[in-house]
């Protein structure tokens, strides 16, 4: 949990406050706080002055506007065709071993959120995964241990 | 012009002097802007393959003094990327597209929807649009661009469902008619286009139409950026002539080993080593938006299918039955008799289920999801059920 404190009033300023506006809106929450609480929907549509049903609604469509809580550092790894058949299970078998979590779940002290995902736009490059907006490609067991280290370092 | 073989070219991704071709299409009229782009024959290169120039005329005959150009940037298909790397390599040629586009329709707003996943790169993007934005301005043209961004749905790569997230709503696909050139994004006339038409459609402002239509063939004129991945030793992204064959292409990108090749990404169609001769690349064979896989005998197109259904599965927004049910359905069936837990005959019924489902589906998710869907059991129905 979150308070989400003035962002909101901050980025309707910066994008408006038309129903064009929502989706900037909500990036711009997630973007900061990495998932969207309930409250921070309903902060959102008061702002708009739309409902809390159409806020959420919008959010739960799309993928990146989570609505449940995630970790600091969301890992997205591709799970499409390429990057399956590149050896993308070796490297979520890796990921859940330095995190010691499952892909689905996020770490105790909430630094990291393992997902998988649909096709990134790197299948040159497999397996590739993203972590918040930053693409990692042509991972490697060995690869993936030193990004997630420097991630635990930061 | 029989066009044979591998033609490898260097136009789209070629460093040019940006500013020089757009005071060029300056001083031109707008009617001969739309006509050289209708002459040059260039088909959009999403996928879909609808004429350019087309679109844009029919959006310029609207009359509404509120227009827009809508850059789809939201390149989602499995197996594509080539719209990213233009992007990086050459956004001035992008947002030039708009301009040109913007000008020739009459529209002074320019919307680029880039995917979420492609965040990394919007700091550089603005910057390099600010520098462009006053080079236009200097040149006297009246159009602004924005990005807008996409936060992972593949749906919102179809026009609508794209104009829906715009106008921040839930991405699902609207019905047509009205097409976007009459009723798109804020419901003003659109001409959406891909990022790769809006950068070749600058190579025909500046060769001329003539010129361009000395590449490709009668029904896919030009030259093309393909995205190439899968079971080949050089992957990556090739500028190509239209016009080869599969075999052409086997030849050129295989591993010497390769027994299928899929064309257009999870939506497109498989290719079977047999076919591979007689199959043209492009709209008189298999089109594409540029997603090319190839996969050697060591793979299992039973996963490869299950892979893209598992995809589809996920990405239908939900709205229309067809779509929703059919995927789940599909999906379903072909665990089904893997397992053995249906007899192979069922996938003859799976077969109708998706001509099912190209018919009743409301947008090009779940009418192509028989695509891929039928060629690969047709071609491969043993690696289906055994």
């Amino acid at each position: 949990m979150y308070q989400v404190g003035n962002l909101v009033k901050e980025l309707s300023a910066k994008h408006g406050r038309d129903r064009a506006s929502l989706m900037p809106i909500l990036q711009g929450i997630v973007e900061k706080h990495n998932y969207l609480t309930d409250e921070a929907m309903v902060e959102v549509a008061k702002e708009l002055d739309i409902s809390a049903a159409e806020v959420y609604g919008t959010a739960s469509f799309y993928t990146f506007l989570d609505t449940v809580p995630r970790g600091k550092y969301v890992i997205r790894v591709c799970k499409t065709i390429s990057c399956s058949m590149k050896g993308k299970g070796e490297i979520i078998q890796t990921l859940e071993n330095i995190l010691k979590i499952k892909a689905g779940q996020t770490t105790s002290d909430k630094q990291f959120t393992l997902l998988e995902t649909n096709c990134i736009g790197w299948c040159h490059k497999a397996p590739a995964m993203l972590i918040n907006d930053m693409p990692y490609t042509e991972l490697t067991e060995e690869k993936v241990i030193e990004i997630i280290k420097d991630y635990m370092h930061k | 012009m029989k066009k044979t073989g591998l033609n490898k070219l260097d136009y789209i991704f070629e460093k040019i002097d940006i500013r020089e071709v757009l005071e060029k299409v300056y001083l031109m009229s707008n009617d001969h802007i739309i006509k050289e782009v209708l002459d040059s024959g260039l088909k959009g290169r999403g996928g879909a393959g609808f004429p350019t120039g087309m679109k844009w005329k029919f959006t310029a005959d609207e009359k509404d003094p509120e227009k827009y150009i809508v850059c789809n940037a939201d390149e989602g298909e499995p197996g594509t990327f080539k719209d990213r790397e233009l992007l990086d390599k050459v956004p001035d040629k992008v947002f030039a597209g708009m301009a040109v586009a913007g000008k020739a329709i009459g529209a002074k707003n320019g919307i680029i929807y880039l995917r979420g996943e492609y965040r990394y790169m919007l700091p550089q993007l603005l910057k390099q649009l600010d520098g462009f934005q006053k080079i236009i301005k200097e040149i006297g043209y009246d159009f602004t661009i924005e990005f807008r961004m996409g936060s992972g749905a593949y749906i919102c790569g179809e026009e609508s469902a794209l104009f829906e997230s715009i106008e921040g709503k839930r991405g699902e696909p609207r019905n047509k008619p009205p097409y976007p050139t009459v009723s798109g994004v804020f419901s003003k006339p659109t001409s959406i286009n891909n990022v790769e038409t809006l950068v070749t459609a600058i190579l025909v402002m500046r060769i001329g139409a003539a010129e361009y239509n000395q590449l490709g063939t009668k029904d896919s004129r030009g030259s093309k950026v393909f995205s190439i991945s899968g079971d080949t030793p050089i992957p990556g992204i090739y500028e190509l002539e239209l016009g080869m064959t599969v075999q052409e292409f086997v030849n050129e990108f295989g591993d010497g080993d390769t027994k299928a090749v899929q064309v257009g990404g999870a939506s497109g169609f498989c290719v079977p080593r047999k076919k591979f001769a007689d199959t043209i690349i492009g709209f008189e064979g298999v089109p594409t938006g540029g997603s090319m896989k190839l996969f050697n005998s060591s793979r299992s197109m039973y996963n490869v299918l299950h892979n893209y259904l598992d995809f589809f599965v996920e990405e239908s927004c939900g709205q229309c039955t067809p779509c929703r049910v059919g995927c789940q359905q599909l999906l379903k069936g072909v665990q089904q008799v893997k397992k053995g837990e249906a007899k192979s005959a069922y996938l003859n019924e799976l077969v109708k289920l998706a001509d099912t489902m190209k018919i009743a589906s409301k947008c090009g998710l779940g009418q192509s999801v028989g695509n891929a869907f039928k060629s690969i059991v047709d071609n491969f129905r043993e690696e289906i059920i055994y």
